[in-house]
């Protein structure tokens, strides 16, 4: 696109969103007619290609992510694959009403949020701990080893990660070869239904904890140095300094990672739940997410599945807003503005 | 922020002396912290280190629990027949495919939304903006994303492993922050009067200072092409399509029997074979990523992903 040289190039329309003055002295614009409109035009004249760009990514997030939004409708449907889930026929809250009344709903629920909140709880402290005290001793081999190899478990895959759980505590594994060498029996970890959920939430934090601690790391190298030297100053031990400098300046990015904590807790993996999955511990493993697959996609009843999925949404979105609103009650911190 | 806790003026006078030598508090907290990171990194390298022994090791060394942290009758034969197997070296390809088209697909659209974001010039986009955040708040669903992608013909076919889940709104939000803060207004007036188009602003002037941006993108989108295997289990049917992270679960843990042996003693040998092959299998199967992880993750820190998280 050529643009016009006897066109004066001067800030885009004020009709955008408000902004500091830019080198508006460049050249005074013909000044009578500057109506918003005309200014609209000349915005789109200059910047055409912009919107040229975003046509496929736009194209993607409405089929990809706002067209399933509509057939959530389904919920609410009788689905039939015929008729597709405009024509299919409406049944109210038929779905939901089974779906509370089944009674593996409140087993499902429940093994969901315990769960899901063992998972928060678990993986909040640990990569903080981390950060602090990789952030306490001096630059060198021992610290650098120490955050890359802490960091590398975060790229192996879910199927690698459980894999090498049942491995490691197999019966035969390298875990029960050390109990028995202090005499205690051989412990089957994954049979138990009850070694479920410590096994899920430990081996996330330690597939996760060294890369959450890359983001508290990077907010302790952005601490004013001046804070810390007035408080060694004032005689302040590295105990205190963590507990009055590093602390408080890490909480605006804490209460973040918490928040998303939350916000991601109801989207809890598939993937590692289904994979750890057995028979034998089911009663603590069967979860919403790996419900919805099962009632879906291998019984192939959509719009049960629909409605579990939506009430796991609806679920995960008022957890976020709350968590969101009480963080920015008690801090002052949340995700938006 | 609080501050410091004030201390009485006669205390400073010992500033002096801790600038040479730690107090005896100080150094003692150093040695338990030191311990502390000690044992973290005992802890996630264990585990590790354990896997790379048994696979080096003999199938019956593994079998008899033999194995430690060290290889016991030091053996390649686990990963012969890794390398030998039809199946694995199938999800290799595949994966291999989905890792280099996916992370340009993804690339490509992600630079391509979130430019026009990070421009002042761009009208509507803060309601572009919030129609990407909300999709992270409130999805769909995996059913109706299903029906979405049967509808579209994709199932059981490579697109269904490249386009569903092309742009990751984390992704966008990452390169449209780097986007705003790393290049200067004055940049985009220079290029304005020069006469270039805005698509020739992006790939002369912008994407040039973007080389971290865009490798962390490619990273964050390669290891996610690598590792997923819903996407595949819930769209794939043909063995043939499927990427190394579905044949994984299959070998390592589903038990496929996969014996055609007769004699007494070669099933023996096949079935301690198989054990002592997911050993290798989990070892071939990491190592691309854990190999050039170290030189990215250096970007990682550099800044890219904390903006991101601020912004």
């Amino acid at each position: 696109m050529a643009i016009p040289t006897s066109q004066p190039i001067s800030p885009p329309s004020a009709a955008e969103r408000p902004q500091p003055p830019r080198r508006s002295t460049v050249a005074p614009a013909p000044a009578p007619r500057r109506s918003r409109w005309s200014q609209a035009q000349r915005a789109w004249r200059l910047h055409w290609q912009l919107y040229l760009l975003v046509i496929v990514p736009l194209a993607y997030f409405v089929v990809f992510k706002y067209i399933p939004m509509a057939f959530n409708v389904i919920a609410f449907k009788d689905y039939s694959p015929v008729l597709g889930p405009w024509g299919s026929e409406w049944v109210g809250l038929r779905n939901f009403r089974q779906l509370f009344e089944n009674p593996v709903f409140g087993e499902l629920l429940k093994n969901t949020l315990i769960l899901a909140f063992y998972l928060v709880l678990a993986s909040f402290p640990v990569p903080l701990l981390l950060a602090l005290a990789l952030n306490e001793i001096r630059n060198g081999w021992f610290k650098r080893t120490v955050q890359l190899v802490t960091y590398a478990p975060y790229f192996i895959s879910t199927v690698v990660v459980v894999s090498m759980t049942v491995l490691v505590l197999s019966p035969e594994g390298i875990v029960n070869d050390g109990l028995g060498a202090i005499g205690a029996g051989p412990v089957n970890f994954l049979g138990e239904p009850g070694f479920f959920r410590h096994i899920y939430v430990w081996t996330d934090v330690w597939q996760t904890a060294g890369y959450a601690a890359v983001i508290y790391l990077a907010a302790l190298a952005g601490i004013d140095p001046a804070l810390h030297e007035s408080a060694k100053i004032d005689g302040a031990s590295r105990l205190q300094r963590i507990r009055h400098v590093d602390l408080p300046g890490i909480m605006p990015t804490a209460v973040v990672m918490l928040i998303l904590g939350v916000g991601n807790m109801m989207a809890i993996g598939f993937e590692k739940a289904y994979l750890l999955q057995n028979n034998l511990n089911l009663a603590q493993s069967e979860i919403i997410p790996t419900y919805v697959y099962k009632t879906g996609l291998i019984n192939a009843d959509f719009s049960m599945a629909t409605a579990v999925g939506l009430f796991n949404s609806v679920v995960n979105l008022c957890l976020l807003l709350v968590v969101n609103f009480a963080a920015k009650r008690i801090t002052g911190n949340g995700l938006w503005r | 922020m609080t501050t410091t806790t004030s201390v009485p003026e006669s205390r400073r006078g010992r500033a002096a002396t801790t600038k040479v030598r730690e107090p005896f508090g100080d150094r003692v907290f150093l040695i338990v912290v030191r311990i502390m990171l000690g044992v973290a990194l005992a802890l996630v390298l264990l585990p590790l280190i354990y896997i790379v022994a048994s696979s080096f090791s003999s199938p019956a060394a593994v079998n008899a629990g033999r194995v430690r942290f060290w290889p016991v009758e030091f053996s390649l034969e686990a990963y012969r027949s890794v390398l030998s197997n039809a199946e694995v070296l199938q999800g290799y390809y595949n994966s291999l495919i989905y890792a280099v088209a996916g992370t340009a697909i993804s690339v490509t659209l992600t630079v391509a939304i979130a430019y026009p974001l990070s421009r002042r010039t761009f009208y509507g986009r803060n309601v572009l903006m919030t129609l990407l955040v909300f999709t992270m708040l409130f999805s769909g669903g995996v059913i109706p994303t299903y029906m979405v992608v049967h509808d579209l013909g994709m199932l059981n076919t490579r697109w269904a492993m490249l386009i569903p889940n092309a742009i990751g709104v984390w992704q966008v939000i990452i390169a449209r922050t780097f986007f705003a803060n790393s290049i200067p207004d004055e940049l985009y007036e220079a290029a304005m009067l020069d006469g270039a188009s805005e698509i020739r602003t992006l790939r002369s002037v912008v994407l040039p200072l973007s080389k971290p941006l865009l490798a962390v993108l490619a990273l964050m989108y390669t290891i996610y092409q690598w590792n997923t295997y819903f996407d595949a289990l819930v769209y794939l049917k043909d063995a043939d399509l499927f990427p190394l992270q579905i044949v994984l679960r299959n070998i390592l843990l589903l038990n496929t029997p996969r014996t055609g042996a007769t004699d007494m003693a070669q099933q023996m040998h096949q079935i301690q074979l198989a054990n002592v092959l997911r050993y290798a299998l989990i070892v071939v199967s990491s190592l691309p990523v854990l190999i050039i992880y170290p030189f990215v993750a250096r970007h990682f820190t550099k800044g890219v992903l904390v903006g991101a998280v601020k912004g």
